[in-house]
């Protein structure tokens, strides 16, 4: 298998999906001759024309809708919200109309519509860029948030996001666009969603974390391990909804849980994990569950960043916090 | 002080630019408040047949008789939400007669008879209008798609989406347009503007109605912007940009014909404001219009509403009587009540079901959701 990067992953599922099928189309800001602003679109427009790739108005909303409207004619939209930051601006055509169409249209008509955008921080952007919203789009019923930890995932996650009938806001964490290398397998291949992975087998303690925070995560059951505490990491992959299951396995074979997430602690992914485990699998657990989030302020200004995200020593220290309850 | 040359002089007249929009969009009109054919060469140009005409009148006596009814309903419980339409008979009927089966329908929350005109079985909005799920099933009685979706709350969001079907239909190299509606305060929605700028970049088949109808809920058509005309916010996003008398059914056919042959032809997308007035309340939920408008103004609209000329055009073409009226009336008065019955009788709504049509692959949680009401019976 070839080592490749997170976005090179990403460019080449897009690249497999407009040669399978006909019906996928792509467009968003930039996304053309530009190749989007993190060229993850790359080459494609150049490849399939301009008529499946294309640039749309700098209009988030316009976007969405058009997204919904061109599934009428049998189109499998992938749009590109380019910073996860403006989001708001598209709220609408999410929350409000894709996510609920197949409930309104009582199960008759489908949205296979993707939403792609980078999400997170780390790289400097100016504010209103970086963001994690992820827990906000994960409390809208009816649509799917997918959230990749590696590239492998990211490549084989985004098939299965574009080949799935129910819409999707499928985020890539910006950091590890370039940052992050891994094995990939070539050709076409799917990853189911709604199904968490074991990212590094363990017995002691689980961690549970998903998109930026899972590398985060193993670093930390990486330094763990050099003092003897065997921490097992399941990453999440979809997080909404959630794989309950994967996660009672977790619980049950450790009985100790730390919950990792890059967004704000009272932004939703986690608290929905904890809820999970509190409501089906406390007898499980042999002491509180911990938690690393980030700090409940603003989304910070570019210089900030690197004191306000989270760290793999945060992981540690709160590890040893929940193993040292006994 | 430097002079200035004529050219630059008029670019910082303001005074002038005001003017030139005012000035830039004169009301296309066919028939005169009385029925009258005001221009002969717009009528032929309609090329209505009479069976065309007196089909046009007899949607519009349907959609007048569903919105006496429905009001009359609403008041004793039956009928559920409802936006009544008395006033607007032409700017909806007359302009929905200009499309066919094929184009695609985007209606706001007050165009339910065009989405009837399309196959949509009245008891199907009975049943949108009691809030049942069954009303958005968009098939006809014998299980014909309608290219329609459901009406739209939010006033400016079926202009974004009709901007990606006619995209659609564009990329497909259909037959065929998208046509949707709002009204005059749907114009202020960011999604308005989106909408149409996206659908002029791409020269999609689309065809934008602007039912101007004086009022959003109370906010008068004064209050809701400085433009002077609606349809001039068309040609921000470089549309060609009409304004019809939305009351004379000829000339809204006219237009939405011409609008359509053009948008279906490659050439982009049409909006088309048309001037109408609601003539009673916001809807059936409580709205007094007398607390923001009188009565004179009311009383003052209903001697310009479009029944009234399209009848008398019929009468004196010789092709429209009185008992021809008063039978077609009773027609749709049985048909109506009919449809409620079949509204009556339709199943309560299952909860189960809500849950099983949220995804089409339901989660761990959903599935033991979905197991639990069904159990209970719900």
């Amino acid at each position: 298998m070839a080592v490749k990067s997170y976005i090179d992953a990403i460019r080449e599922a897009m690249d497999l999906a407009l040669e399978k099928d006909d019906d996928v189309i792509i467009f968003g800001e930039d996304v053309g001759k530009n190749g989007g602003v993190f060229r993850a679109t790359d080459g494609l427009q150049a490849k399939y024309g301009e008529d499946r790739v294309f640039n749309t108005p700098l209009a988030e909303s316009g976007i969405g809708g058009m997204a919904i409207g061109l599934t009428t004619q049998n189109y499998r939209p992938i749009m590109e919200i380019q910073f996860f930051g403006f989001l708001f601006e598209v709220m609408d055509s999410i929350a409000g109309q894709m996510a609920r169409n197949r409930f309104r249209f009582n199960g008759t008509r489908s949205m296979p519509i993707v939403v792609r955008s980078p999400y997170g921080g780390g790289t400097k952007t100016p504010e209103m860029h970086a963001d994690n919203l992820e827990g906000m789009v994960a409390q809208i019923p009816g649509i799917r948030v997918v959230m990749p930890a590696n590239p492998a995932d990211a490549k084989g996650l985004l098939l299965s996001s574009i080949a799935s009938n129910d819409p999707v806001v499928f985020l890539e964490n910006l950091h590890l666009y370039r940052s992050l290398k891994g094995e990939v397998p070539e050709g076409y291949y799917t990853t189911p969603l709604d199904k968490a992975a074991i990212a590094r087998e363990g017995d002691y303690i689980s961690i549970i974390s998903y998109g930026g925070g899972v590398p985060v995560a193993l670093k930390a059951a990486e330094e763990l391990s050099k003092n003897g505490i065997s921490a097992e990491v399941l990453d999440l992959r979809t997080v909404s909804p959630l794989d309950i299951q994967s996660i009672g396995e977790t619980v049950a074979k450790t009985g100790r849980v730390v919950v990792v997430q890059e967004a704000q602690r009272m932004a939703g992914v986690g608290a929905a994990v904890m809820s999970e485990i509190s409501e089906r699998f406390i007898l499980s657990l042999k002491a509180p569950i911990g938690r690393v989030a980030a700090p409940d302020s603003v989304y910070p200004f570019g210089q900030a960043e690197n004191d306000w995200m989270i760290k793999s020593d945060d992981v540690v220290a709160k590890v040893m916090e929940v193993v040292n309850y006994d | 002080m430097a002079d200035i040359t004529a050219t630059n002089k008029q670019i910082l007249d303001f005074n002038y630019q005001l003017t030139a929009q005012a000035d830039s969009f004169p009301t296309l009109s066919v028939l005169d408040n009385t029925g009258k054919i005001v221009d002969n060469e717009a009528f032929e140009r309609a090329e209505l047949s009479n069976d065309d005409l007196i089909n046009i009148l007899k949607r519009m006596i349907l959609s007048r008789q569903l919105d006496i009814r429905s009001t009359k309903l609403a008041k004793q419980g039956r009928f559920g939400f409802f936006a009544p339409t008395a006033g607007q008979e032409a700017s909806q009927m007359a302009s929905s007669y200009a499309f066919t089966d094929d184009d695609w329908l985007m209606p706001g929350y007050r165009d339910i008879p065009q989405i009837v005109m399309k196959g949509w079985p009245i008891w199907k909005a009975i049943l949108w209008s009691r809030g049942h799920v069954l009303g958005n099933v968009y098939t006809t009685e014998d299980d014909k798609p309608v290219n329609s979706w459901m009406p739209q709350i939010i006033i400016g969001a079926q202009y974004v989406e009709a901007a990606g079907i006619g995209l659609g239909l564009k990329k497909r190299k259909k037959n065929a347009v998208v046509y949707a509606y709002t009204g005059d305060g749907g114009t202020s929605q960011g999604d308005f503007y989106e909408g149409i700028n996206f659908a002029g970049a791409y020269h999609a088949n689309a065809v934008f109605f602007v039912q101007n109808n004086g009022y959003a809920i109370s906010t008068p058509r004064a209050v809701q912007t400085a433009a002077p005309h609606l349809a001039a916010k068309g040609w921000a996003a470089g549309l060609p940009s009409l304004v019809v008398d939305g009351n004379d059914p000829i000339a809204v056919y006219l237009a939405s014909k011409e609008a359509r042959s053009w948008a279906v032809n490659g050439n982009g997308p049409v909006l088309i404001e048309t001037i109408t007035n609601r003539l009673e309340a916001h809807s059936t939920a409580g709205d007094d219009p007398l607390r923001y408008r009188t009565k004179d103004d009311i009383e003052e609209w209903w001697e310009k509403e479009p029944l009234i000329r399209m009848r008398k055009l019929l009468q004196d073409q010789g092709i429209w009587n009185e008992k021809q009226e008063d039978d077609y009336v009773k027609e749709v008065n049985q048909l109506i009540d009919d449809q409620i019955k079949i509204a009556d009788n339709v199943d309560k709504q299952k909860i189960s079901n809500f849950i099983k049509n949220t995804l089409e692959v339901p989660s761990q949680a959903m599935k033991e959701q979905i197991a639990k009401f069904e159990s209970e019976g719900k």
